[in-house]
Order: structure tokens, then C-alpha cells, then sequence
């Protein structure tokens, strides 16, 4: 489990962090969403080390994080980069040395997730000589070639085409269903919204909300339902507590201002004859976004 | 992942770390096309001038000079001319003039010479044959130099010059190697893995390693080369003078490659390399034109060789010329070894705050503010 508890970050007199809370369970996929410059990379950073926070701590499974804790991290920052220069594989087998691997389990490591990642005929190829999306994966290639236990991904998706933005996701899934904390960010709310169990949304380096998906769903649900009928949905401007917003024959999208109101719709439409939807309207990860970040 | 056994994150210890890092940098280098060829270039020159010299060494045939009559035992006595006897003046002048000869030594028309012999040159004083023909007075030389000073000379650039193309070649692969790092941002990977300083301390350490066995193998090229063509005088000479420079040169390079990493570190982009490393430039070629210029000033030798930046150059010139005592390479040293070290405390910090400011280039107050 990863515990980020009241980091505070400044550059200078701009606050870019204000104490900054909140967890990655073990096993959940927990979205990052925020806009550009609210502070998931700084956030990020500091969660690697590579930033050190002027107030608050990063725990994991209880413990501040130490430097050698820090080898089984698995990260990817915003900016990408390897060494144009070197070969895919060498550079793989490299960086996880760098993280305590064996040279044989290097090895064994690279050639098993190039294989997965599809940039097993790449291996021996400059990264230079790599097409965009290629290079994208050697790039996460890089932040799971030493099997970490914990991952802290900045936007992986981006400039990703939509066969590899399956495969990452794939990938990504399967950490997280072996019990690893996966932390990610991204601007693709649709992917976000996909992946993730948790979400923690962050404006102007505040943590603006947290939580399982679902709950941050249910919270931000409007009280606004659609029906669609057999006949005539007419009627329900009739029935008190209720304000239609859009109507069409036998299609209505309508406000209740309680939950009673809402059933007594329902019990009457069932009663005029078959009811093919009633549905309560649930808000995209985007709205939700839009609310709470306003 | 769950298809094979979880390694053991054994965190590497700082100095396996560092090596990691300097075997990359090597490798880099090794595979680097430019690398290859400039230092097969610097090889080719220090092998070449040592057949040079030695070529010119042996080229010392004797003058050629017509003599006519009773002049030739003059000529004869001094063993150090090839003679063409000819029979009259005129012949020998004729000679003078096509080229055949360097000059004529003809008996004297005057009966008050003091040689009996005149000496027939074409357009110019032929200085080495008046020199052997010549009376001298007799010469003493209360304290003899060790050396001969166009030699000394040679020998001060040849540091210079060695020691200027090496720390500016691996000095500026450094600088390059800290911003390519930064400008394509694996440095961020890099820092969440092992510490700034086992990063800078591997970077430094590879090239080192690599600046060193560039010069170890000159040091090695020339002395063979000198035994081969039968310098061994030479040799005998110059040998103690180059191992001392590989000594000083191995802390003096380490001094400037944390010099040069921390420096590069202040900016973000290839371009901007050069202008960030300028400063440190002025302090290699510094001691390279003091030799060039002040090679016969002891005094001015004296303070080069313990000032860190000049001492790998000015300490072994001063070895070579026999002034210097045993104990001063050692206190100068000590001194170099010193700086070095605080250089590198310095370095590393500009370094690590370096490193992730992109963009514009940091004023150095911000790279040494923690």
C-alpha cells in the first residue's frame, strides 16, 4: 500500500502542493486526473524521490519509503526518454540492473516483456530508429523491466495508438491483479474511466476528491432519470415533485426532487403498460471532473 | 509477473552502482564512431612525431665543401665536412654557385691571414662552416643545464598539447553525456533509481577511466617508439617526466570532468553546452600557453606546478628540467588531490539541482542554493 500523507511543495513563493493526502491500495488501478500544471507530476515526483517535499511523507505499507525501497518502484515520468543511442534490449537489461537484478534475470526479464509489449523483432534497434509508438513502449518496457512492485506511471498513454493502448492496458491490469499498487495519470478520462477502481482528483496542487469510482459516481449522480415507454409519456409532468427536461413521445428525461417521487413515476408507468428503461442517469468520469475541479 | 518467480530487489550497493554507470559510459564511448577516430588520430601524431624526431635526429650529414690547394689539411684536420677537391679557385666558385657544394674553402690571396684560408659562400654567411673552421677561446660553464632548451620547449608542449586534446575531448563527451541525459529525460529514471552522486561518480569515474588509458597508451606508444628508433637517451630522459604526468593527470582529469559534468548540468540543451563549459575551457588552456610561453621562467614553472589546473602540466616540465626536489610532485599532489576533492563536493551539489531545472539555464547561485 502506498501512503501519500500531507506533502507540501513550493517553488519559491508558488505553492504548487498543498497537503497533498491520499492512499493506492494494494491491487487498485487508482486514476490520477487533474489539469495541466495542478501538480501530478510534481506529486509523482516526489513519490519516486526524485523531488523532495517540503513538508508531509510517503509510506508504503506503513513505513516511510527509503532510497532502496524506491528500487522496486516501477516509474515512468511525463517526459519521456531513454538513450537514443543505446539498443532497446541493452538499455533494458541496464536499467534494471541499476535496479538490483541479476544479469540473467536482466536478461530474462527483458526478453519476456518485449515479448509481451509486441518489440520483441525491435530488440537489437536503436531507440532512435524506433517509430513513435514504438519508442512509447519501450518506455514503459522501462519502467517494468525490473519487475517492481509498485507502479507510478505519468500519462502512459499518451501517443499511444489504440491497438497498444490495449495492450498497455492489459499489461497494467495484470499488475494490479497480482496485488500491486498502480497509480497512473492521464488526460483520456475515457481510459481513465475504464481502468481505474479509485480516483483521486487534484486542482491547483489540492486534492480536490478520492475514492473508489463508484462512490465518486453515486456521490456526483444528478437526481435525473430517463424513461421510455410503450405509450405516451405525457404524463409525467403531472406527477408532483418531478420537472421534465426533455420530452419525446414515448421518451422523457426528467428531475425528481426526492426518491419518492421518482418511484411513484415508475409505479405508474409500469402500470399504463410495459416500461422498456428507467435509469438514473449516471455522470461521466468527465462531468464528474468538470464539478470538481469548478 | 506471475508467469516467473518475483526477483529479489538486492539494492545495489553505491559502488555497484557507480560501476554500472561507468561501464555505460565506457561502452558508449567504445561504440562512438567519432570517439574511435579521434583518438586513433591522437595516437597517429604522438606515434609520428617520434620518427619525426628521430628521422631529423639522424639526418646529420656532413656539409659539402669544395677545397683547393693547401687548404685541404685545414679542411681535413676538422673531420666534420665532405670534401670535393678541385683544382683552381675558379672551379670551386663554379661549383658554389650550380649548388654542388655548400661553400669553398680556398687558400688565402692575402699573406696577413691569420688562417691562411678564405672561405667562398654564395649569399649568405655560412655560419657552421666559419663555426668549425674557427679558433674558439676556451669555455667554461659554472652551471651546466640539464637540458638542452629547444628540447625542454618540446617536450613542455608536448604535455601541453597532450593534456589539453584529452581533457577537452573527454571533458566535452562528459558535458554532452550530462545534458543528453537530461534533454531526453531518462535522467528522471535514473534519479529515482540510484543516487545523484553514484550518477556523477559513475560518469565521471567511466570517462576517467577512458581519458587515462587514452594517455597511459600515448605515454606507452612514444616510449617504444623512442626505443625503437634508438632514442634510449631520449627515453632515459623523459620516461620519469611521463609517468609523473600520468600520475597528475589521473587527479587533474578527475577534477575537470567533475568540472565539467557540474557545469553542464546548469543547462538543458546540446547547443547550449558550449557556452556553459567555457569557463572550465579557460582553465585547461591556461597551463597549456603558460608551458608555451614560460617554459624557460623557473619561477613561473615553480607556481604552475602546485596551482591544481597547471600542476599535471607544469609539475613533469618541471621534473624533465631536473628543478624540481623529490618531495615537491608530492606536496603538489596532495594539493591537486585536495581540490579535487572539494571540487567534487561542489560539483555534485550544482549537479543534483542542475539536473532537473529544464529550460532555461540555471544561474549558478540557484545550482549551489540547496
Amino acid at each position: 500500500m502506498l501512503d501519500i500523507r500531507g506533502v507540501t511543495k513550493s517553488y519559491g513563493a508558488r505553492k504548487v502542493l498543498t497537503d497533498v493526502s491520499f492512499t493506492v491500495g494494494d491491487g487498485r488501478m487508482t486514476g490520477f486526473v487533474g489539469a495541466n500544471g495542478a501538480g501530478k507530476t510534481t506529486t509523482m515526483r516526489i513519490i519516486l524521490g526524485v523531488l523532495s517535499p517540503d513538508s508531509g511523507t510517503v509510506f508504503i505499507d506503513g513505513a516511510p519509503v527509503t532510497a532502496s525501497d524506491r528500487r522496486r518502484f516501477g516509474y515512468m515520468p511525463e517526459e519521456r526518454g531513454l538513450y537514443p543511442k543505446m539498443k532497446v534490449a541493452e538499455q533494458l537489461v541496464y536499467l534494471a540492473r541499476l535496479h538490483g537484478l541479476s544479469p540473467a534475470s536482466a536478461r530474462r526479464n527483458t526478453v519476456d516483456l518485449l515479448g509481451r509489449l509486441g518489440l520483441d523483432a525491435r530488440a537489437g534497434d536503436t531507440v532512435e530508429s524506433l517509430s513513435l509508438g514504438n519508442q512509447q513502449r519501450a518506455q514503459i518496457a522501462a519502467a517494468l523491466v525490473h519487475d517492481p512492485e509498485f507502479l507510478v506511471l505519468d500519462e502512459p498513454f499518451s501517443g499511444l495508438d489504440p491497438l497498444a493502448v490495449e495492450i498497455v492496458m492489459g499489461v497494467l491490469a495484470g499488475y494490479a491483479a497480482q496485488g500491486a499498487p498502480v497509480l497512473f495519470s492521464s488526460h483520456q478520462l475515457d481510459i481513465v474511466e475504464r481502468l481505474c477502481d479509485d480516483l483521486v482528483i487534484i486542482a491547483d496542487g489540492e486534492i480536490r476528491a478520492n475514492g473508489s469510482r463508484d462512490a465518486l459516481r453515486e456521490q456526483h449522480s444528478s437526481p435525473r432519470f430517463e424513461i421510455r415507454t410503450a405509450g405516451d409519456t405525457g404524463w409525467i409532468r403531472e406527477v408532483p415533485g418531478i420537472t421534465v427536461i426533455d420530452f419525446d413521445g414515448d421518451f422523457a428525461i426528467f428531475e425528481s426532487e426526492t426518491d419518492a417521487a421518482s418511484q411513484a413515476v415508475l409505479h405508474r408507468a409500469v402500470a399504463l403498460g410495459a416500461v422498456h428503461t428507467f435509469s438514473q442517469q449516471r455522470p461521466s468520469l468527465a462531468t464528474i471532473f468538470k464539478e470538481v475541479i469548478a | 509477473m506471475s508467469t516467473t518467480t518475483r526477483p529479489v530487489h538486492t539494492a545495489p550497493t553505491f559502488a555497484q552502482s557507480v560501476w554500472l554507470v561507468s561501464n555505460r559510459e565506457i561502452s558508449a564511448r567504445l561504440r562512438s564512431k567519432s570517439f574511435l577516430i579521434a583518438t586513433g588520430i591522437l595516437l597517429l601524431i604522438s606515434m609520428a612525431s617520434v620518427i619525426v624526431g628521430s628521422i631529423a635526429s639522424q639526418n646529420t650529414s656532413l656539409t659539402k665543401v669544395a677545397v683547393v690547394g693547401t687548404a685541404i689539411s685545414v679542411v681535413e684536420r676538422t673531420e666534420a665536412f665532405d670534401i670535393v677537391e678541385t683544382s683552381s679557385v675558379a672551379v670551386a666558385e663554379a661549383l658554389v654557385r650550380d649548388g654542388t657544394v655548400d661553400a669553398a674553402v680556398v687558400p688565402s690571396s692575402s699573406a696577413d691571414s691569420l688562417l691562411g684560408i678564405t672561405v667562398i659562400a654564395l649569399d649568405s654567411v655560412p655560419s657552421d662552416v666559419l663555426g668549425t673552421l674557427s679558433v674558439s677561446p676556451d669555455l667554461e660553464i659554472l652551471d651546466p643545464a640539464e637540458q638542452d632548451s629547444f628540447l625542454a620547449y618540446l617536450v613542455a608542449i608536448g604535455f601541453g598539447i597532450i593534456f589539453l586534446m584529452s581533457a577537452t575531448t573527454f571533458g566535452a563527451t562528459i558535458a554532452q553525456s550530462v545534458v543528453e541525459e537530461k534533454q531526453t529525460r531518462i535522467v528522471e529514471i535514473l534519479m529515482s533509481t540510484i543516487s545523484v552522486r553514484a550518477l556523477l561518480a559513475g560518469k565521471v569515474l567511466g570517462n576517467s577511466l577512458m581519458a587515462f588509458g587514452q594517455i597511459v597508451s600515448i605515454g606507452l606508444l612514444v616510449s617504444i617508439g623512442l626505443a625503437i628508433t634508438g632514442q634510449r637517451v631520449l627515453l632515459a630522459d623523459v620516461g620519469p617526466a611521463i609517468v609523473w604526468f600520468a600520475v597528475f593527470f589521473a587527479f587533474g582529469f578527475v577534477l575537470l570532468a567533475a568540472l565539467y559534468a557540474a557545469t553542464a548540468s546548469m543547462v538543458s540543451r546540446q547547443e547550449d553546452v558550449g557556452s556553459a563549459t567555457s569557463p572550465v575551457l579557460f582553465l585547461v588552456m591556461i597551463p597549456y600557453f603558460m608551458v608555451v610561453f614560460f617554459n624557460d621562467n623557473p619561477l613561473v614553472l615553480a607556481i604552475m606546478s602546485y596551482v591544481p589546473f597547471s600542476a599535471p602540466v607544469g609539475m613533469p616540465v618541471r621534473i624533465f628540467l631536473g628543478q624540481a626536489e623529490w618531495w615537491e610532485p608530492v606536496l603538489s599532489l596532495v594539493v591537486l588531490a585536495l581540490s579535487t576533492m572539494v571540487v567534487i563536493l561542489i560539483g555534485s551539489r550544482i549537479y543534483s539541482n542542475g539536473l532537473l531545472r529544464m529550460g532555461a539555464r540555471v544561474s549558478l547561485r540557484e545550482a549551489l542554493h540547496k
